[in-house]
């Protein structure tokens, strides 16, 4: 009833404003506010859309639209307003709204762009849903229900509704329905409709429905004393409670004007100051005023005189809202509505419960695969070889500046990331090898010497990389079938980016266990480390298997240059930001072994999420108490998770 | 005079630190011909500090095999426990001061109140947490200085060395440590101003008519006697019968462990030791410095420090005190911005930008061809060589080089 | 014997490295010296870098018109290597040694707090370019970035009145700027109205990568049906990994908008804009300006680098406004000498590169106009407002221990004035 009202009040309202508009043009409207458009805030500028969109002028529609797209200029030389199109840089061709036709060109001086910000926006966008919800266009139709879902208004109900019989679209038409029942929940005054579209979002993991259902769902705590009978109560509560602090029940009944306050310390403080006769406050001398008991003495004489007010010491909070009843009140008047909400929301919190646990997880994997990526190089060269390679870091940082220098020469970013991966490998091979060949073999009988060479190594080679690229971080990016996000519900979502570093870190994993167990080079690897005297004697040259394997470790650890650029940074100290804890992840999943590894890199990712989730507002005393925690891991199990056992183990 | 006799390059020391603190002195601005600057009596002053600490890791890593590399941990927590109490009564002076005009005098909580306001206000807080409370008293925090850097290197000692972790994986650990105390510190929430840390250190309290250049003399004195003693102990420990038990543990510790020595108790008293001298270092460094925030005790400060030992000369005490004292007076001409540029016509090499590429490469040269370093220059003059193996590694654990040996 | 001479020689030639600095120290009245402190080398080289090439182009340009007091104009540059002792080090011996008559120079604030008290130790003068979380005013420091209320404030005000922004996610990297800025944030937005609950804060460390849950937690933010907004403080190479995530999850600045007040132009520089645009950034300058002087400035900093690339940013504009009112007041007091030149700043006038002009305050804090620009897909700025001068405040009006507190160096003599008691709380700063 109460809605076919409406829609006639709306449609006689658009009768008479095209009525009224017979002898004004849109530019008239525009004129008329055209101070508040100019001025362009969000606060003053309704008057000036409703009129627009309330003129009932074909042109209303393509005034919006282009004003806000930023695309309405004002001539400064008269203050109309047109749609302008750029011609050159300084020269723009202005068009007549109402017409359609151009009127000539003019030069940038002479135009003032209007730049609604982003609330004025949404706002032109709620104005807009009238004229959009039945456009040709199908992508102006899904905008306007956008722009309801993010600023809907009671106004939108009629029009949506009375749009959703004629939708073709099969997909917008479910998005319409959709839409009209959150503008259901929020707005209708028929409490049977509401309750009906509330339930139906049982166990619906979308964001708008929370976002719909929450706001019917607040409360205040109120004292419950002079309640009104009609009052919709969620509970009664007691002060000192885990949702009513003591201090909060205390204020509840001071703002209701139930209880007297006490004067507070400053207070107390401030009229002592206030009463010092001849050094002295109420016959306490000022310097005896230097501890609290002096200064409550001299503050009871003084409200004994009735100069201030009486101040109870025996006073404590808990006292005074003893005895007192407090209720949790919904602002929502309708019991029914707020039941099914209630409910509804229960159901959804369960679900969401549930997939922001498998959302941590995905986040935990992705780091984990993150971290196992930076890793298995090292995992190679350390873990395998026993070389402690500080520059480890760095040659992941090489690896991201060939992909940056890579994307300066191919502009195309698929090509140019199919082409840096090699590249980086070969980069960091090539450097890999270079370094075994020059430093590192001179130093296999001294292992912690080669800690010391690499970090100088490790140094030198951030100081140039600075000298060659400046410090500045440098961009490099995915290609676009890797922007966004595969999300599996508006809780549940996971960038293409980390699935494929994912699926990158799986490849290694493959890559390493093929060449380690399948190849030649692997059965030579193990055999050399295991003994290298013996090795030797059966025909392999050791000397080129450590160069190999080292340039292969080296060279994976390029290849997690790129990846790690392409979701985070390319500066030159990219690398040493995960030295230290690639180290760690191979340490703690056990040298030698790449299940080790993985398990190490698991472990540590998945534990820094879960330390997160406790405490989401320091991401920094994640990272420290998971290192905390590694200490003392590596303290009860020093060779790792899984360790290396008989001669294999070597020592 | 046994402990002469066994470290034949004591009373060189001795005389030459003299020497140079008497040298200092004269040129100084307080005491002397102002030929040295404050800022640079100063980072002289510093330095010392530096070789002091370098002394310990010496002893660690040189003569007892355990590459720490967390012991710059010990030094900054040292300069932190000696920095709160300088900033307390700094500040505590300020506060009565401005509170001596109020109308009634401040009650003693509205004083420290006032102090925790004043410290913290710079970080956004105001109350005092749970580790200042000894912070007003400067006996408290100086036995502070000894018992913190000391019970946790005595409690992380105990832990690694009893589960045996060793070589590598002990260095990754200890280095997982200072990171970790790091990260720690950096939290505001850890209640010594997160990154800020703790500053105008220089200031001391009640000092404020005394010029810097008197008081940057003063602990220069301080930093150099707190040297000398220092080596003294570190002379006197690797001299006796003990220094030989440390020795073997570095050379083969399964063999020692065998001959009915308790390693790890010699581990963890060298540890501890080396972890108390480093955090006294630490007092007396910071300040002069001015300042100690957790950037000083990132994992890279201490793989520093176990350069100077290399460069300077590692299983030999002189040549930690050499190796910190070239690389960081070095360092501060290099980043001074006073070497002059080089020209090669096509390319102006800048020392500000090249100067770290050559700290690294001087590391890597250092390592590969004198792995006994700049100390090793004195074994030239006194004809001590190393006996040539023909590409045999040297001594029974790799890298190790034996007395005898050495002797030829 | 040969040990000791050897020994002998080295700390030889170490004395005479430093006796070789330090006789370079005479000074004399000309040239007029002008230290640089800026880190060069390690984490914070990155922007500082560019502030030291500004201050030798802006001294360049100087010499060219005649130098200041007919005297060539030098520039000593040091290089305090991000660490932050050194800057004391560095500071004093630029005062000492190189006897510079003003430094420009700090970007951290633990720096400049490292820093402050040699300076007024040596009644040194300093001048420093970013902005910063205010509660503090040094007699020796005119601070020419902005001040909380220069920035943070207004942008807030922006999302506020503007945006219709509810509920705030405050995120910042773990350091005293953004613990300050969103403490005082905090309290301005309880005193708006906005409940304690619906104010999301997070720290994270310097160059953290892995965003994916913080973003999911303040996309989550909106299951209440308010509007959600973000104000990042969050520092330097971190912001690359937030805003990847953030175009990653697909939030867009008409649902979220984020407002940065530590990403200028060359942060931007390294990530690909297209999925940021519309999210925004409060200022007190963009290289968007369009102003002549703007033009002429960007013209003379691509001529001077070499390379048309680069960009140009507040803490430029903020240098290039210091460094300008320096000379004329160096010029007005006839003289160098600090404390001279200190009472010629105080009403100092220079036109902003953003149009309008800035003034320096006796508060040591300039005036300038606050800029709020939209990211557009070129990195670059779109400014959508622009506000009027504003004086930078000191002590924020929004702490309560702040609130009593004013600066004036000139009439009251004093950077820490308790208005409550009338004194002096101190007259050097808190650091």
């Amino acid at each position: 009833m109460l809605r076919s009202f409406l829609a006639a009040c709306l449609l006689l309202l658009s009768c008479l404003s095209s009525a009224q508009a017979q002898d004004r043009t849109i530019q008239d409207v525009l004129q008329e506010h055209a101070e508040i458009i100019a001025q362009s805030s969000r606060r003053t500028i309704g008057p000036a859309i409703d009129a627009i969109a309330g003129s009932g002028l074909p042109a209303a529609q393509d005034v919006l639209q282009a004003w806000q797209a930023k695309d309405m200029w004002q001539r400064e030389s008269d203050g109309l307003f047109f749609k302008a199109e750029r011609i050159d840089s300084s020269t723009y061709d202005l068009i007549d709204f109402a017409t359609g036709e151009s009127v000539g060109s003019a030069s940038k001086d002479d135009l003032e762009q209007l730049k609604p910000n982003s609330g004025i926006r949404a706002m032109i966008g709620a104005a807009l849903v009238q004229f959009q919800l039945n456009d040709p266009d199908p992508e102006r139709r899904r905008e306007a229900l956008l722009a309801i879902q993010r600023d809907g208004e009671a106004s939108h109900l009629p029009p949506l509704r009375a749009s959703i019989e004629g939708e073709t679209d099969p997909e917008i038409k479910a998005l319409k329905e959709t839409t009209e029942r959150l503008l259901t929940i929020s707005y209708d005054s028929n409490e049977t409709a509401r309750v009906q579209a509330i339930e139906g979002f049982k166990g619906s993991l979308s964001l708008d429905a929370r976002a719909a259902l929450n706001p019917v769902l607040t409360t205040k705590i109120v004292s419950a004393d002079g309640l009104s009978e009609s009052a919709n109560i969620k509970r009664e509560l007691r002060a000192g409670s885990r949702d009513l602090s003591v201090e909060e029940a205390y204020d509840l009944l001071v703002s209701a004007g139930l209880i007297e306050t006490q004067p507070s310390l400053a207070e107390r403080k401030s009229a002592l100051e206030s009463n010092i006769e001849n050094g002295a406050v109420a016959g306490v001398p000022l310097a005896e005023l230097s501890t609290q008991a002096a200064r409550d003495r001299a503050y009871a004489s003084l409200a004994q005189e009735g100069v201030v007010p009486a101040f109870d010491p025996n006073f404590t909070m808990e006292e005074a809202v003893t005895g007192a009843r407090f209720a949790e009140v919904y602002d929502e008047p309708s019991e029914a509505v707020t039941d099914a909400a209630e409910a509804t929301l229960t159901s959804i919190n369960r679900a969401v419960g549930l997939n922001q646990f498998f959302d941590l997880s995905l986040d935990g994997l992705s780091l984990a695969s993150i971290y196992f990526l930076a890793a298995i190089g090292l995992a190679i060269t350390f873990g395998v070889m026993g070389v402690i390679n500080m520059a480890h870091g760095e040659f992941i940082m090489m690896g991201a500046y060939t992909g940056y220098v890579v994307q300066q020469i191919v502009p195309d970013y698929t090509v140019s990331i199919i082409l840096a991966i090699p590249l980086a490998f070969a980069v960091t091979f090539a450097a890999g090898v270079a370094m075994e060949r020059l430093i590192i073999r001179w130093l296999y009988n001294r292992p912690l010497e080669t800690l010391l060479a690499t970090f100088g190594v490790s140094i030198a080679l951030q100081q140039l990389a600075k000298n060659i690229f400046g410090t500045q971080a440098r961009p490099l990016t995915s290609p676009g079938w890797l922007d966004g996000a595969l999300s599996f519900n508006d809780v549940v979502s996971i960038s293409y980016i980390r699935i494929a570093i994912f699926i990158l870190a799986l490849i290694f994993l493959g890559v390493f266990l093929f060449i380690m167990k399948k190849t030649r080079l692997g059965l030579e690897t193990r055999a050399v480390t295991q003994n290298p005297r013996m090795a030797a004697s059966m025909g392999i040259n050791p000397d080129k298997v450590n160069m190999l394997t080292f340039g292969l470790g080296s060279g994976i650890a390029g290849i997690a240059g790129v990846a790690i650029g392409l979701y985070a940074k390319v500066t030159s100290e990219l690398g040493s930001d995960y030295i230290v804890q690639s180290f760690m992840t191979v340490v703690v999943g056990g040298v030698g072994n790449i299940w080790g590894t993985l398990l190490g890199a698991t472990m540590i990712g998945f534990l820094q999420k879960g330390i997160e989730w406790f405490n989401p507002s320091n991401t920094l005393a994640a990272q420290t108490y998971m290192i905390v925690f590694i200490i003392i891991f590596i303290q009860f199990r020093p060779k790792g998770i899984i360790a290396l056992k008989g001669r294999a183990a070597g020592d | 005079m046994e402990i002469f006799k066994k470290n034949p390059s004591l009373p060189v020391f001795i005389a030459a630190l003299a020497i140079f603190t008497l040298a200092v002195t004269f040129m100084s601005e307080a005491y002397g011909t102002g030929a040295l600057s404050t800022s640079f009596v100063k980072t002289l002053g510093k330095t010392l500090c530096l070789a002091l600490v370098a002394i310990a890791m010496d002893l660690v890593w040189g003569y007892t095999g355990i590459l720490s590399l967390g012991h710059f941990a010990f030094f900054g927590l040292g300069g932190y426990m000696i920095g709160m109490w300088l900033m307390y009564a700094r500040t505590e002076i300020i506060v009565i001061e401005s509170m001596a005009n109020a109308p009634i005098p401040p009650t003693p909580s509205e004083i420290s109140d006032a102090i925790g306001t004043q410290i913290f206000g710079v970080v956004g807080s105001s109350d005092f947490p749970l580790i200042w409370t000894f912070a007003h008293s400067f006996w408290a925090q100086i036995a502070l200085v000894v018992l913190v850097p000391g019970i946790l290197a005595l409690v992380f000692g105990w832990l690694a060395f009893r589960s045996r972790v060793t070589g590598v994986y002990l260095s990754i650990l200890t280095q997982a440590m200072t990171l970790a105390l790091s990260l720690y510190l950096f939290q505001n929430d850890s209640g010594l101003r997160g990154n800020n840390g703790l500053s105008g250190l220089q200031n001391l309290p009640g000092a404020d008519a005394i010029s810097q250049d008197n008081i940057s003399i003063w602990f220069f004195w301080a930093s150099a006697f707190a040297l000398l003693l220092t080596y003294l102990i570190a002379a006197f420990i690797v001299s006796g019968k003990f220094g030989s038990v440390i020795r073997g543990i570095r050379d083969d510790e399964a063999r020692v462990r065998f001959l009915g020595y308790s390693v790890e108790g010699f581990k963890l008293f060298v540890f501890t030791l080396t972890a108390v001298i480093a955090a006294i270092g630490g007092a007396l460094y910071y300040p002069q410095a001015g300042i100690i925030n957790p950037a000083e005790i990132a994992p890279i400060a201490s793989i520093y420090l176990a350069v100077w030992v290399a460069i300077g000369g590692r299983g030999r005490i002189y040549g930690a005190v050499i190796g910190a004292g070239f690389v960081s007076l070095v360092s501060t001409y290099f980043t001074g911005g006073q070497a002059p540029d080089i020209n090669l016509g096509f390319y102006t090499i800048k020392w500000v930008d090249w100067w770290l590429v050559l700290l690294g490469l001087s590391f890597v040269l250092v390592t590969l061809f004198a792995p006994k370093g700049i100390g090793g220059l004195f074994d030239l003059i006194t004809h001590r060589m190393s006996p040539t193996r023909h590409g045999l590694p040297l001594g029974p654990d790799k890298g190790s080089l034996r007395e005898e040996e050495a002797e030829k | 014997m040969e040990v000791k001479t050897q020994l002998k020689a080295t700390l030889a030639s170490a004395l005479f490295a430093s006796t070789a600095i330090a006789s370079g120290a005479m000074a004399a009245d000309c040239p007029v010296k002008v230290g640089v402190l800026h880190s060069l080398s390690g984490t914070m080289a990155i922007s500082e870098t560019t502030l030291k090439d500004t201050m030798l182009m802006l001294v360049e340009q100087q010499n060219a018109k005649g130098g200041v007091l007919g005297c060539e104009i030098e520039a000593v540059v040091v290089d305090p290597a991000s660490d932050w002792p050194l800057f004391a080090e560095k500071a004093r011996e630029l005062l000492t040694v190189h006897d510079v008559d003003v430094m420009f120079g700090n970007w951290t604030s633990v720096s400049r707090k490292s820093v402050l008290p040699v300076i007024e130790e040596l009644n040194g003068l300093l001048f420093y370019p970013v902005q910063y979380e205010g509660e503090e005013s040094s007699k020796n420091v005119f601070y020419t970035g902005a001040a909380p209320n220069q920035q943070a404030i207004p942008a807030t005000d922006y999302f506020l009145d503007e945006l219709g922004v509810e509920k705030f996610a405050l995120l910042g990297t773990d350091y005293v700027y953004p613990r300050t800025t969103n403490n005082i944030l905090e309290a301005y937005l309880k005193d708006k109205g906005i409940a304690e609950e619906d104010i999301f804060v997070n720290y994270t460390p310097f160059g953290h990568s892995d965003w994916s849950k913080i973003v999911a937690d303040v996309v989550a933010l909106g299951a209440d049906g308010k509007k959600v907004g973000v104000i990042s403080t969050i520092n330097g190479d971190a912001n690359i990994g937030f805003y990847k995530e953030l175009a990653a999850a697909g939030v867009s600045a008409d649902d979220i908008p984020v407002v940065a007040f530590s990403v200028g132009e060359e942060e931007l520089s390294g990530l690909d804009t297209s999925n940021l645009v519309g999210h925004l950034a409060a200022w007190n300058y963009f290289m968007s300006a369009d102003t002549e002087e703007n033009a002429s400035f960007i013209e003379a900093w691509h001529a001077f680098i070499g390379d048309d690339a680069r960009v140009t940013n507040d803490p430029m504009e903020a240098h290039y406004i210091g460094f300008n009112m320096w000379v004329n007041a160096v010029e007005a007091a006839g003289s160098t000498d600090v404390d001279a030149v200190r009472a010629e700043m105080y009403g100092q006038e220079f036109p902003n590169l953003t149009g309008g002009t800035a003034i320096m305050n006796v508060n040591h804090h300039l005036s300038k106009p606050v800029l709020i620009g939209e990211i557009l897909e070129d990195g670059q700025f779109d400014i959508i407002s622009q506000t009027e001068e504003v004086p930078g405040d000191a002590w924020t009006d929004y702490l309560p221990e702040s609130a009593v507190l004013v600066s004036d160096w000139k009439d009251l003599g004093c950077g820490m004035y308790n208005t409550e008691t009338e004194t002096c709380v101190q007259l050097k700063s808190n650091y």
